[in-house]
């Protein structure tokens, strides 16, 4: 088969689902207020609510559709890639900065940054974790959606980088997803100290 | 594909992203007690090299594509601004201040300019 062969055929969609954006802006509003106002349960409904949905969609992308995704012909890939990407693209940064923006001040709100605090060890904890996940999420995960995304839109789109970037996506997605059990591990000891 | 040598932008993005990460993971691990500031200003100083470098290295690529590279990085640059805007607004709200605020202001300063970089090269880079 040669590159041509996978080669999808050029359509249209929208790299930045545009029609999202309010609901993006409307999540901001509400951490800046929930920050502004330091009330507990705006900046526990964040964090958890977030959280809750970062870790979930990691594990389902990681565990459950990447392995599908894998076993999927290249065009189904390209099909399936053309309506999701787009929106993993706004959903997963607004997830993250809901969650690490909660999270942080809820910690700060509760005392559990200070390193006298019995829960300081797991905080720590929680931050290297994230820390490698966004190493691995913007360094690999994202411009492998990008790259992916951008070219769908190219006229004669190549498989073979298809082919490559979605392989690249997928492993940093099982690897993210595998590193959210950490982050279950961490943030179920945490509640129950 | 495109097999056309280019220079090892990803991969050194990819270093300024830890760099920045680990020394702000560093500094609000030990926050809001004093600690050594020399480990974060250390990877700051590091991170801020490595995008100069960057830089250098993406201006001599021959025939780049830069509409591209553009298009993604301006708009990637004003997502991760206002994510870092952001944390930036939070660290003041929480007193930060001084040295430290500089020093987590730099890294954030290096964060939202690097993921630009980091994207756009790799869009870039497929193009025909």
């Amino acid at each position: 088969m040669t590159h041509t062969d996978l080669a999808p055929p050029k359509s249209e969609f929208k790299i930045v689902p545009t029609k999202a954006l309010p609901a993006v802006g409307i999540v901001f509003i509400l951490l800046i207020v929930a920050v502004a106002s330091n009330r507990l349960w705006a900046l526990d409904f964040l964090h958890v609510v977030g959280g809750g949905l970062w870790t979930a969609i990691d594990l389902f992308l990681g565990f459950v559709i990447g392995p599908i995704i894998g076993t999927m012909s290249i065009p189904a890939r390209v099909e399936f890639s053309k309506k999701f990407m787009p929106k993993m693209l706004l959903l997963m940064p607004t997830l993250v900065i809901m969650t690490l923006a909660g999270g942080w001040q809820l910690a700060r709100h509760e005392g559990f940054i200070l390193s006298s605090d019995k829960h300081h060890g797991w905080v720590v904890a929680s931050m290297i974790v994230v820390g490698v996940m966004a190493i691995v999420a913007l360094g690999y995960l994202e411009p492998a959606n990008l790259g992916v995304l951008f070219e769908l839109k190219k006229e004669r789109p190549n498989g073979e980088v298809i082919a490559k970037l979605m392989k690249r996506f997928l492993y940093t997605a099982g690897l993210t997803g595998a590193m959210q059990v950490a982050t279950l591990i961490i943030m179920t000891r945490i509640a129950t100290i | 594909m495109n097999t056309k040598k280019l220079p090892p932008v990803s991969e050194i993005s990819v270093a300024i992203l830890t760099l920045v990460i680990a020394g702000g993971v560093y500094l609000a691990a030990h926050l809001p007690k004093h600690v050594s500031l020399v480990p974060t200003t250390t990877a700051v100083v590091l991170a801020a090299a490595l995008v100069v470098l960057n830089l250098y290295l993406l201006s001599r690529i021959p025939s780049f594509a830069w509409d591209k590279f553009m298009l993604v990085a301006k708009w990637t640059l004003l997502a991760y601004g206002i994510i870092a805007g952001t944390l930036e607004y939070i660290f003041i709200k929480d007193g930060v201040r001084g040295s430290v605020l500089a020093l987590m202001t730099s890294a954030l300063v290096l964060f939202a300019v690097n993921l630009p970089i980091h994207f756009g090269f790799t869009v870039a880079r497929y193009a025909d």
